[in-house]
């Protein structure tokens, strides 16, 4: 890494997040222009965003290649009032709480207080939804049943494809216009609502096109003034790159970078889609313009890497946006979930591993950045090198890249009806989510407590926690003769809290769909505007809505033991049980014991605990997949946690498995933390007996120890044992490799442990940064492996 | 006719016994007497209770209720479906199973049973041995073991006398025979700080090696890795603590000892 992105990575690590009110007040000063009255709806948000883009502070730093900031310096994150709106109380939490802090001050509050709080009360979506839904949904969502994802964010969760890179935004917007022209008002009934959408994209085109000339500006007026002259002539550089793009498709590698991060802008600037949105496979995007670079002179690989380096540093600067309420308090995570993928393969099907990936390798392991995260997919085809490379980056305790199987997400795509070309253009973004990239919208809705299920059911329908009646009566667990009685009510119970999560589902998307389309959005994805339809209405060529089951190792192995032990071994009743677990253990130590280690357990290739997470997996797809959504898409499932598991566990009375009350859930499918003894071969075959193909994406998170990494023969073996969960059909696997002695060292001196990222569940985050609980646990799974 | 046999372990993913993924099981029952063995409990053939240690827990090889019992008489088909779960593995990384102990040797018949189990599945299969065994039955394991791991610990028979409790000769007699007759060979030196390490008896094993055919690897293991590493096979029943362990440039001077031979040498399994 060289000295000018070494000073402007330093600047981004050290650069505090702090909250940005320009946003909330340009949207507030728009909306009371009375344009909402004026125009249709999508035309008012494109309208707004234009409005931001002009009138935003612009950020252009010394030293800088690749120009444009969300807020107005680095880490300034903005609030979206009109999806929620943060109180006086939140600011005060989020600037002066311990972790995930967001400075704010007095004045920032001022205006809060007397300007953007009164005008958005009773208006934003959150409000909506929270007043649209019903009272079960309340209950089950207080209860801690599911979360809800687009309550604080808009649904985004796509990723950009190829388009940008052979066409200017004005080359789309001709797209647009003709589209236009050829709406059929005779016979087509919604030929309107479609061209209010197109006109909406149109200008929003013209708004990012504009903002980029107000960089274009802004650099030569610097340019000007420059007395260095390679800075001059660097200063003339980015002037010219920004009057180019993103107005018209990039000719090199330079301009191509800095279209996509317009179009980031753009995005999170539109609205705060969850999760950030981002360019996925980069290495297939950028290997024609690098590939020419090189060959005419333009880019030696160095240069070619700086400028890759100063790419990066950009996402570092965008943490995600703070939440409201009470989540506020809770840490959660400056991450927004950029999933760079590598690798893979093409829409031919070749291996598509090139020269370039291996230098965004380089590219991740020297910026050791939290943003954007990275990721390889692994075909089949790739070659093992390519592996190797990624472990060794890997093995330095980063937790980047994760590792992904091409081959299952293209078999999972196809089995979601998409096309053999789109399954072989996408991949995986957040955490692990299958997509089809630029064709796609599909969002996570909530996350689902499988274990809260079943403590309802264990209760009848009560929620032990509250003593209120959320559930439906299953029958007494006392009277259930056999455990597939037990299993059976679960099911009914478990039906019943997805029906109610989905009715809410199907209220939410539409209150999208009316009240905040997202034009920008819908101009990148396919077939928003062949359809002349929104993003968020169904526009996308494909229309996903995941719920995303948590705690799949908890939920095994509480069955188990009830199976195991009350209805097999019979060494206690259920009364007694139900006993035991109300006191949360009280003077039962022993009886833990007993749930703890002799009782089978997921994660050990053991097929009595096994079996029971195939059932359990049949239960939740059979409740969820194929289910229509909002957009003439589907319901599908995923098994992923972010950390959900820490909050479905707090909520949670103690389990079957000698799980104490308020500890966190397993997270993903891995086993329950502990549980796994027989290493990593058992953990990877249990995982594997899932069906993974018929999911969007399941996280299996593996520790080791540094030492297993330490020669060639040990990353061969690691390879190797990636390549055979790859057989088995296995989505996805991580590896956190770091000692316990370091995160304790770290846990006592954070300051001198800042820059430590360890892998928590489908991201990275700093150490530091997470709360106790957290950090605990990761301490706790490292001794595991260590012993 | 199921055979049963006395096992006090399996580990999946061994990495260090033997090439690419591995299970090893271990054999229970060890005839000789090593200064620096780690495994006590794997000397005698019989189950036993001791103190500690809570294992494999699918099969309850070793397990923990009041006291720990080291070791279960077990049929080969209950190991066998054990080392069956790891298969797509082995194929994909070029491993096997190895069988190691104790002395997997004291068990010959039961081991020969495994082993053709393993045969008849494509399985590859290594012995990890001390070589201490008749020639009968080294003849009835040799034509199903695709590699053996064989540890050579001291040429002076006196020193070996005094730190192992047996004689070397049918060792060094077994070594020269399985190295006419058999497939591959990995010799396996632990380095046992002024016991095995010296200059005289590390140049006398490179002698006799050096007469012999089909040694493929020589793997120097080195004390301090080993009173670490999960190898269960070496480690201190008495303090070595505070014996001078190998530093990197003695062990790379070993490594040379060894260089003539010609053959891979690594530094740990």
């Amino acid at each position: 890494m060289n000295d000018r992105i070494k000073t402007l990575r330093e600047k981004s690590l050290n650069a505090i997040p702090a909250l940005s009110q320009e946003r909330a007040v340009l949207v507030t000063e728009f909306y009371k222009t009375g344009a909402p009255e004026k125009f249709s709806v999508p035309v008012t948000r494109a309208l707004c965003l234009n409005h931001i883009l002009e009138n935003k502070k612009l950020y252009l730093e010394d030293g800088e290649l690749i120009v444009g900031e969300r807020g107005q310096a680095p880490k300034a994150t903005p609030t979206y009032p009109e999806i929620c709106i943060h109180s006086i109380q939140d600011l005060d939490i989020l600037n002066t709480r311990e972790k995930i802090s967001f400075k704010s001050d007095d004045q920032t509050k001022k205006i809060y207080d007397d300007t953007i709080i009164p005008f958005w009360k009773g208006k934003s979506i959150r409000e909506k939804i929270f007043s649209e839904v019903d009272e079960a949904w309340k209950q089950a969502y207080a209860a801690g049943i599911f979360t809800e994802f687009m309550e604080q964010r808009a649904p985004g969760h796509t990723v950009l494809g190829s388009k940008i890179y052979s066409h200017g935004l004005l080359d789309i917007k001709s797209e647009i216009e003709i589209q236009i022209g050829s709406l059929d008002f005779y016979n087509d009934p919604e030929a309107f609502d479609k061209r209010e959408e197109l006109k909406a994209m149109s200008i929003a085109i013209d708004a990012v096109i504009n903002f980029a000339k107000r960089y274009s500006e802004l650099a030569k007026e610097k340019s000007e003034k420059e007395e260095i002259p390679q800075r001059k002539k660097e200063l003339e550089k980015i002037a010219e790159v920004c009057s180019y793009v993103p107005a018209n498709a990039p000719r090199n590698l330079w301009e191509a970078l800095q279209y996509y991060w317009f179009v980031h802008l753009g995005v999170i600037t539109e609205l705060n889609t969850w999760d950030s949105f981002n360019p996925g496979r980069l290495d297939q995007h950028l290997y024609p313009f690098y590939k020419k670079d090189i060959e005419d002179g333009t880019h030696t690989p160095e240069s070619a890497k700086e400028l890759l380096q100063a790419f990066w540093i950009k996402f570092n600067n965008q943490p995600a946006p703070p939440k409201v309420g009470v989540t506020a308090q809770e840490s959660n995570t400056y991450t927004d979930f950029c999933l760079i993928n590598l690798g893979g393969v093409k829409e031919n099907g070749d291996d598509a591993v090139n020269e370039l990936t291996f230098i965004l390798l380089d590219v991740i392991e020297e910026m050791r950045l939290l943003q954007p995260s990275s990721m390889i997919q692994v075909s089949k085809k790739n070659p093992d090198r390519f592996i190797k490379r990624a472990l060794k980056i890997i093995k330095t305790g980063y937790g980047q890249p994760s590792v992904f199987n091409t081959d299952s997400i293209i078999q999972e795509l196809i089995r979601q009806g998409k096309s053999i070309i789109d399954a072989r253009n996408g991949g995986a973004s957040g955490c692990v989510e299958t997509g089809a990239f630029g064709k796609e919208c599909y969002i996570l809705t909530g996350y689902f407590n499988l274990v809260k299920v079943l403590e309802i059911t264990l209760n009848n329908g009560i929620d032990p926690k509250t003593g209120k009646k959320i559930g439906i009566e299953t029958g007494n667990p006392e009277s259930f003769k056999t455990f597939e009685e037990l299993l059976s009510a679960y099911e009914k119970q478990l039906n019943h809290f997805i029906d109610i999560k989905i009715k809410g589902n199907n209220i939410i998307e539409k209150l999208y769909a009316k009240y905040l389309p997202a034009p920008f959005m819908s101009v990148l994805i396919d077939d928003c505007i062949s359809k002349g339809k929104d993003y968020n209405n169904g526009g996308a060529r494909y229309n996903t809505s995941y719920i995303q089951g948590v705690g799949l190792g908890s939920i095994t192995d509480s069955l188990s033991s009830i199976k195991h032990n009350v209805f097999e071994k019979k060494i206690l009743s259920m009364k007694e049980l139900l006993k035991i677990l109300k006191s949360n253990f009280a003077g039962s130590e022993s009886m833990r014991q007993i749930f703890l280690s002799d009782t089978p357990k997921y994660g050990n290739d053991d097929d009595q605990a096994d079996s029971l997470t195939k059932q359990v997996f049949e239960i939740y797809f059979n409740a969820v997949d194929n289910r229509p959504n909002t957009k003439g898409g589907k319901y599908r499932i995923n098994l992923l946690p972010t950390t959900s598991h820490v909050y479905f566990g707090s909520v949670c009375g103690a389990t079957p498995d000698g799980r104490f009350a308020e500890e966190p859930l397993s997270e993903g499918i891995s086993p329950v933390q502990g549980a796994d003894v027989n290493g990593p071969t058992a953990v990877i075959k249990s995982a594997s007996k899932i069906d993974h193909l018929r999911t969007g994406g399941t996280l299996l998170n593996q520790k080791f120890t540094p030492q297993l990494l330490e020669d060639e023969s040990g990353i061969e073996k690691l390879t190797q044992l990636i390549r055979t969960y790859f057989r088995m059909d296995g989505h996805h696997i991580q590896f956190n490799v770091v000692d316990a002695d370091t995160l304790r060292q770290a846990q006592k001196e954070p300051e001198k442990y800042r820059d430590l990222i360890v892998r928590v569940a489908g991201y990275s985050d700093y150490f530091v940064d997470l709360t106790v609980e957290l950090q605990n646990e990761i301490i706790k799974r490292t001794e595991q492996m260590g012993i | 006719m199921s055979q049963s046999g006395i096992v006090f372990d399996i580990i999946k993913y061994s990495v260090h016994d033997g090439p690419g993924i591995r299970t090893t099981v271990f054999l229970k029952g060890c005839p000789l007497d090593c200064i620096w063995c780690h495994n006590p409990e794997s000397k005698k053939l019989e189950p036993e209770t001791t103190t500690k240690i809570t294992r494999n827990k699918v099969l309850k090889l070793s397990y923990s209720e009041t006291k720990d019992v080291v070791g279960r008489e077990v049929t080969d088909d209950e190991i066998f479906n054990e080392i069956l779960k790891d298969r797509m593995f082995y194929e994909q990384s070029g491993g096997g199973v190895t069988f190691s102990g104790g002395e997997p040797l004291m068990q010959p018949k039961f081991l020969k049973s495994l082993l053709l189990k393993c045969k008849e599945h494509d399985i590859h299969t290594a012995v990890d041995t001390s070589g201490y065994a008749s020639k009968e039955v080294l003849d009835s394991i040799a034509p199903f073991t695709d590699l053996f791991l064989f540890d050579l610990k001291l040429i002076d028979e006196e020193d070996h006398k005094k730190y192992t409790g047996v004689s070397n000769k049918l060792i060094l007699r077994n070594l020269i025979y399985l190295s006419e007759a058999a497939g591959k060979i990995r010799i396996r030196i632990p380095l046992i700080p002024n016991i095995t390490d010296s200059e005289s008896n590390l140049n006398q094993i490179a002698g006799f090696l050096s007469k012999l055919k089909n040694i493929s690897n020589v793997d120097l293991l080195p004390y301090n890795e080993l009173s670490e590493s999960k190898n269960k096979k070496f480690c201190s029943k008495v303090q070595l603590e505070s014996l001078k362990i190998q530093s990197d440039e003695s062990l790379t001077k070993i490594k040379k000892t060894f260089e003539p031979l010609g053959v891979e040498i690594t530094i740990r399994g």
